[in-house]
């Protein structure tokens, strides 16, 4: 059990059955009145955001919450199928609770599952991924129009801009935290 | 670590300008017991205890005494200490002003207020208005002047009196009024239900409203100041009152500061204030948190 006193930024709680985490914390103390801790919180598997004010005396349920290393194994229609290479334990995830997530999934990658009571809240992958281009136009040579980038869809379906030079087969790293592209994978 | 350097240089400088402020104003300067035998009791308010006596919350209980003494005009700068206070703006041992004015009332404290912010600025930021958090603070301007009661109507669904008896004052206090507040000129945050007057005098015009005020600057709560309340039987109502909530709440009652209630009937109509001086320089250094102004957080000691 946690109380008031615990509460800072980073503090994983369930709250109605959800788990949240902690996003801003404050203490304040308005002229005279009682001590109030305002709390920003975003629930960990639809990514809602809640303003919760609590009270000297309030308690608070810790979240259970285990990250497990697996591998990206297939996905059926909007199931994405993971397994503990340890275990051979599999988890089912729904591409919403994803996120952007699904956009750089390539068969044999490793995340790390968030695991809430029995259900697979949640992956994070390595902050940068490896993936092949599949279509997107030449460059222009000549071009004036003064794009200095270009659409480029990869092999997981996932359009994004590159600069013109990237050719159709060339391998490009995407940072996964922003989505964007990062550099072209030489060789 | 640096801007934590300068600010203490800085620091030095806004507390010698507050002196002087005060000095040049007629006022005088005083030096009270920082451990005393009780402060006032407050419902929200813990004292740190010190052997069988306390750290004081505010050199108020002292303060008062020297008004009744025939002291006209005092003013002191003293380290006050309540436990379990800690956040951005909040450490447990923190720097307070007060001042007090005999044959006064609590609008004429709003008027040294905002004197003493464009004293300051001047003084130590070498400008007429300052800069913080990015936004400007228009200190030239008047301090803008709200009732309670009417930014209870304004910005909650609640009036004030059905969120004192629903017991939701602070919350709403915090979460809608404050935010609503404007953060580029200084403002007067006044009249505050009779239930929150602690030791103010209550309005002679309406007796659901004590003359109490918060000065609020670039949204921080700065200072409180009030009419003093100069009856010893309302007085000792209160402070028994505050005990009992305590008690119902599950914290200690507290002892009352009896020589104080004893010489309160010689208090002239009076009027006192107490400003956070850590806050003060947080404005005036343009900090984001209170730990940036000390020379030393509670945390690294």
């Amino acid at each position: 059990m946690y109380s008031v006193a615990d509460l800072k930024k980073g503090l994983k709680l369930t709250l109605d059955g959800d788990p949240y985490v902690v996003i801003a914390f404050d203490f304040t103390k308005p002229g005279k009145g009682q001590a109030l801790y305002r709390t920003k919180m975003r629930n960990m598997i639809n990514g809602t955001i809640l303003d919760r004010t609590y009270r000297s005396g309030e308690t608070f349920e810790p979240a259970s919450l285990e990250e497990r290393q697996m591998e990206y194994l297939y996905k059926e229609g909007t199931h994405y199928t993971f397994m503990d290479q340890q275990t051979y334990e599999q988890v089912v995830m729904e591409e919403e609770t994803l996120g952007d997530s699904k956009n750089f999934l390539l068969e044999n990658l490793k995340v790390d599952v968030l695991i809430f009571g029995e259900k697979a809240i949640g992956a994070s992958l390595p902050n940068f991924v490896n993936l092949r281009v599949v279509q997107t136009d030449p460059w222009a040579k000549g071009d004036t129009s003064g794009n200095d980038s270009k659409p480029a869809t990869l092999e997981t379906g996932y359009v994004l801009r590159v600069p013109p030079f990237i050719e159709e087969g060339e391998l490009i790293t995407i940072d996964t935290r922003t989505g964007e592209y990062s550099t072209r994978v030489k060789g | 670590m640096l801007f934590r350097h300068n600010n203490l240089i800085r620091r030095a400088r806004i507390i010698q300008e507050i002196r002087h402020f005060f000095v040049s104003q007629g006022f005088l300067e005083v030096e009270t017991p920082l451990r005393i035998p009780a402060n006032a009791p407050e419902e929200y308010i813990d004292p740190i205890c010190s052997a069988n006596w306390f750290m004081q919350t505010s050199p108020e209980i002292c303060m008062k005494r020297l008004l009744c003494q025939g002291h006209e005009k005092i003013f002191q700068i003293s380290h006050c200490w309540r436990r379990g206070e800690r956040g951005r703006h909040h450490v447990p041992e923190f720097t307070m002003l007060e001042w007090y004015r005999a044959n006064n009332s609590y609008l004429d404290l709003m008027k040294d207020c905002e004197n003493l912010l464009r004293w300051l600025a001047v003084e130590c930021c070498q400008q007429e208005n300052i800069v913080y958090q990015g936004k400007n603070i228009y200190l030239t301007h008047t301090a803008k002047r709200l009732t309670v009661k009417e930014m209870f109507q304004k910005f909650s669904a609640l009036t004030m009196e059905e969120a004192i008896v629903g017991d939701t004052f602070d919350e709403i206090m915090v979460t809608q009024i404050e935010p609503a507040l404007p953060l580029d000129i200084p403002v007067i945050l006044m009249d505050y239900p009779v239930e929150m007057a602690a030791l103010a005098r209550v309005k002679p015009s309406d007796s659901t409203i004590a003359e109490r005020f918060e000065f609020y600057l670039g949204g921080l709560e700065l200072a409180n100041g009030f009419s003093e309340l100069n009856d010893p039987f309302e007085q000792r109502k209160r402070f028994l009152l505050a005990n009992s909530k305590r008690l119902a709440t599950g914290s200690a009652p507290l002892p009352l500061p009896e020589p104080f209630l004893t010489e309160l009937a010689a208090l002239p109509p009076s009027a006192g204030i107490a400003l956070g001086v850590d806050r003060l320089i947080m404005l005036l250094v343009d900090a984001n948190r209170i730990d940036e102004v000390l020379a030393f957080s509670p945390e690294d000691l």
